[in-house]
């Protein structure tokens, strides 16, 4: 493999004239978001975390789809209201792929919809009465529901409701922890500050207010995952592999998590992150309040498995590092028979990533492990340091976009023509009217696990059925 | 820890069977032990046993604040499906920017299709001093890099609750130049906060049409003979109104859809993407005030619109998702009446078609129950296309339904002896049906996607007929209505009937003696 992409491409030409459709003032402020990756860059050299424009058709959403989509919603003994009118909890319905193990509506509520469903009396006089009113119906309708967060859609913050008083006072009452999320859509510019405003809502409601269950033992190896949302059993192959190298999961952050593992969580020894973006606010507050240690990781594709595995069995005793070497000696056959098998179908082809929280950069080495190259990757609501931790794995000459927009994406892969986009469900269908093979990096399309080793193969064979499929030959006629 | 893995490159195993492997069936045993701190199995058992009994089920039914699992969207998501009938419009949602990625989500996940529209992306600073900027920015940049025929606004509920004016919103921005004087900028306040989905549908039409029809009233406008038909919110729009205009066409009628996304959402995969594609011309659209009457299909969707177009001196007639026989008969007997032209030889063949159809299949249909979810027009035409078959309509619920409505559909119930254990449950849930069904049991469940954990609870089969769709492909390029929608519907529950037959039937020496080829 060469070490640049996109040789005998003019990117940063085709960046001008993509930007030239703009009106003068987007122009100037879309350009900071777009750049060519330099050879040895520390750093993307775009701009990030900023509002997105009005009318460019940004791909982002909003802070109430941090909190409740991402961070809050997998949590699965508890029930998460989205607690305004009908609608946000209507379309994020069952719509991330959390799995868990449970009995749905008894003990477990992620595939369900609790809304406060609000009306027009309620945006006049206040909601906090209604909310009195939904989690008695609650409490009383799902009597093993072990706690229940708030999420805020955005009429909460603007009509002045004070939810952190009913949750005190209800929570008193019913003796379970209720959560107060104010992750209203308009605050912040994306996502992004929904999961800080979440994390942080764990820590000032669950590890101030709440104490590690009685009877907790602790053991020198007892770790936890923090973001892995648990996406088509994401965590539970991750999970295999620590316990396989001889350490104790704890606690799941958020995928198929319960009250309980984010109540143990100060116990741990290391706290292992998967998903930086989303939860290094809870990782940095127990380092400093707990002196709990993180670590990063990443288990996507087997070199970066191996890798993780080894960095995190360092930190451990000569048992836990030699059983990592066994455990990575133990998948290496069924990694070799995966990549003997779709290596050669996927060899040198051209990929273009679209996505969010960890994916555009965490996932480039399972593609390299495949021969494949990336030529383009973005981030929908990174931050700085998101751009800092990338240019080690793409290459010189990768074309960076932050916060693309329908338009610019469309154009980037119209003039680039990379053998496969990797992106969400909003992007899916255009690019393949185009004729372009693509995955949603999202939901995994529907398949998934993608992590560990367990899901590195199912990643390849996706991989493959998406660009290998006979229907891009069939698409032009004839006649 | 045995040397071999189960994951294997000759044959991925999926999630569906990876997770089933002894490895992760312990290591789910060992996370449940010790670390979850759940409820016992026999506690879990217990609560299980409770939600399905009659004395849950008077709990459940006397809740008055929590909504669980509805049938129903909010305002934008309408609106947005309304605009983007009419040609090269692009919807501009002002307010919040998440909301626009969850409805194009919504919609691109039952249509299998792009589908755009943008945001005015407002957040703190807008929700204090409102979002005029946001509006003047947003339509110069939408109208520069998508190059719509034109801009339908409407509202998130962040908009509505600070009270911003579109009206003068849109007036400013033309001031500022954002988009020509006379580039058409219809809008639509759509409050998530009021009614649901099919009211912005509603609001929207009618922006639209206030847009290019004016605002003042006009009883004197000249009239021709075509005829304008409303769809309403509808997931099989792509079958349905493409049936619609064949039927017209067998009539030799002159018809305006009213916003027609057939071809918007089912553009087709040849290299090209289509970001703009069909949609009713707003030429024709401008016209459309000069045809005789406009129908209706979906009264719930409609209401504001009908009343604006009878103010502009058209025949108004509304319908309730009309399938089947009877409500097909009462379509085409309409569009007769309103054009002059007799109902076409060939569609009474088709007719007689489906009846034959009807009386192949009518063994397997009469009397089995049902439990009909879904909008108040769907709930209203699906229940009387089941009484037609011999089938039972029990549960009809809706919660987007009203008192009215609940008349309208005991009123159906009564017309037909095989309504008289049917009963219908406006602004109730998905969560009140599961008790329901559980207390009063049916054969089959007809709804959505959503549908599918009521089948999972209650082991009553599901048939997915209405939006959304999303765990099963492309039913909705089939049409629902006129004769040869019928049919389909008519299949579809047929397809499921068997196949529940059979899944029944199927222990080899125990039950399969009625495994049988023939039915």
């Amino acid at each position: 493999m060469s070490l640049s992409v996109n040789e005998g491409i003019d990117v940063k030409g085709l960046v001008d004239k993509v930007l030239e459709a703009y009106p003068e003032k987007s122009r100037k402020r879309r350009a900071k978001h777009l750049n060519v990756l330099e050879a040895e860059a520390k750093d993307c050299g775009v701009k990030s975390n900023i509002k997105s424009i009005p009318g460019v058709m940004t791909i982002r959403g909003c802070a109430y789809a941090g909190s409740k989509g991402v961070v809050w919603g997998p949590i699965k003994d508890m029930i998460h209201i989205s607690h305004g009118p009908v609608g946000c909890g209507y379309y994020s319905w069952s719509g991330r792929r959390n799995y868990y193990v449970g009995d749905t509506g008894v003990d477990s509520w992620g595939t369900m919809h609790f809304t406060s469903d609000f009306q027009e009396k309620d945006i006049v006089f206040g909601g906090d009465k209604k909310l009195h009113k939904v989690i008695e119906e609650i409490n009383e309708l799902f009597p093993l529901v072990n706690g229940i967060s708030i999420q805020s859609e955005c009429p909460i913050g603007l009509i002045g409701d004070d939810i952190e008083a009913v949750a005190r006072a209800k929570s008193a009452e019913i003796g379970k922890p209720i959560i107060p999320v104010r992750c209203e859509g308009f605050r912040g510019v994306s996502q992004s500050l929904g999961h800080h405003i979440a994390n942080d809502t764990i820590r000032d409601w669950i590890f101030e207010k709440t104490e590690p269950k009685e009877g907790f033992v602790s053991t020198p190896y007892d770790v936890t995952i923090i973001g892995d949302y648990n996406i088509g059993g994401d965590a539970w192959a991750s999970r295999i592999l620590l316990e396989e190298i001889g350490l104790r999961v704890v606690a799941q952050w958020s995928g198929d998590g319960t009250l309980a593992e984010l109540e143990n969580t100060p116990k741990a020894k290391v706290n292992l992150i998967h998903c930086y973006r989303s939860m290094n606010y809870i990782a940095r507050h127990m380092e400093e309040k707990f002196g709990i240690p993180w670590m990063e990781y990443n288990f996507f594709g087997p070199s970066q498995i191996a890798e993780s595995l080894r960095k995190i069995a360092a930190l451990f005793d000569d048992k836990i590092k030699e059983n990592a070497e066994k455990v990575i000696a133990r998948y290496q056959p069924m990694v070799d028979a995966v990549i003997a098998k779709y290596k050669p179908r996927l060899e040198g082809k051209k990929v273009m990533i679209y996505v969010g929280g960890l994916r555009p950069r965490h996932v480039v080495d399972a593609y390299h492990d495949l021969g494949m190259e990336i030529v383009g990757t973005g981030y929908e609501f990174a931050h700085n340091d998101d751009y800092q931790r990338t240019p080690h794995y793409v290459k010189e000459g990768t074309l960076i976009y932050d916060d693309v927009t329908a338009f610019e994406l469309e154009k980037f892969v119209e003039a680039i023509r990379p053998d496969l986009v990797a992106s969400g469900i909003k992007e899916k269908y255009v690019f393949q009217k185009m004729g372009l093979p693509f995955r949603q990096m999202h939901s995994w399309d529907y398949s998934g696990p993608y992590h560990g080793y367990d899901g590195f193969a199912i990643f390849a064979r996706d991989m493959d059925l998406a660009i290998n499929n006979p229907v891009w030959g069939i698409m032009k006629a004839p006649f | 820890m045995s040397d071999t893995v189960s994951q294997s490159a000759d044959k991925v195993l999926d999630h569906f069977t990876l997770f089933r492997q002894p490895e992760y069936k312990e290591m789910f045993e060992r996370k449940k032990a010790e670390f979850e701190y759940g409820h016992s199995d026999e506690e879990v058992a217990r609560v299980s046993e409770w939600t399905k009994s009659e004395e849950y089920k008077e709990k459940n039914f006397a809740r008055e604040a929590v909504v669980i699992n509805p049938t129903k969207a909010c305002q934008p998501i309408g609106a947005m499906f309304a605009a983007q009938g009419f040609e090269g419009t692009l919807p501009f949602v002002h307010g919040s920017q998440g909301c626009v990625a969850y409805y194009r989500t919504h919609l691109t996940r039952h249509f299998k299709e792009p589908n755009s529209a943008v945001s005015s992306s407002m957040t703190e600073d807008a929700a204090v001093f409102g979002g005029l900027n946001n509006m003047i920015d947003g339509l110069a940049n939408a109208y520069e890099l998508y190059k719509p025929k034109m801009i339908a606004v409407l509202t998130t509920c962040m908009a509505e609750v600070i009270g911003d004016d579109l009206q003068g919103f849109i007036a400013n921005a033309k001031g500022k130049d954002s988009v020509p004087q006379d580039f058409p900028v219809p809008f639509a306040h759509t409050p998530a906060f009021v009614g649901s989905h099919i009211v912005g549908y509603d609001n929207m039409i009618k922006g639209v049409l206030t847009h290019f029809w004016g605002t003042s009233e006009n009883y004197d406008t000249p009239k021709n003979a075509s005829i304008n038909l409303i769809p309403g919110f509808d997931g099989y729009a792509v079958g349905n109104n493409r049936e619609l205009k064949r039927i017209a066409g067998l009539f030799g009628i002159d018809m305006t859809i009213l916003s027609d996304v057939s071809d918007n959402f089912d553009t087709p995969m040849d290299g090209e993407y289509r970001m703009y594609d069909g949609g009713t011309t707003l030429e024709a659209t401008k016209e459309a005030v000069h045809a005789k009457a406009t129908i209706s299909m979906q009264e719930y969707c409609t209401p504001q619109s009908l009343q604006f177009i009878k103010e502009k001196g058209q025949d108004v007639a509304k319908f309730n998702y009309p399938m089947g026989v009877a409500a097909t008969d009462e379509l085409l007997l309409k569009l007769s009446e309103l054009s002059g032209k007799p109902v076409p030889a060939e569609l009474k063949l088709e007719r007689g078609r489906l009846v034959d159809a009807i009386g192949d299949s009518h063994t397997h249909l009469h009397g089995k129950r049902f439990a009909v979810y879904g909008d108040p027009d769907f709930c209203l035409g699906m229940s009387k296309f089941l009484l037609e078959l011999g089938a039972e309509p029990v549960h009809i619920l809706s919660t987007s339904g009203s008192k009215k409505w609940e008349k309208q559909v005991q009123k159906l119930l009564d017309s037909s002896p095989f309504g008289k254990s049917g009963k219908a449950y406006g602004g109730k849930d998905l969560w009140h049906l599961r008790s329901l069904i559980f207390t009063d049991k049916v054969d089959y469940i007809i709804g959505n996607s959503y549908g599918k954990y009521l089948e999972r609870d209650t082991k009553v089969p599901l048939i997915r007929l209405t939006y959304p769709i999303f765990d099963r492909h492309h039913h909705h390029r089939y049409p629902t209505w006129g004769y040869q929608g019928a049919l389909n519907v008519l299949v579809r529950i047929l397809d499921r009937i068997f196949e529940d037959i059979d899944a029944n039937t199927n222990i080899v020496g125990q039950t399969d003696y009625s495994f049988d080829l023939i039915r």
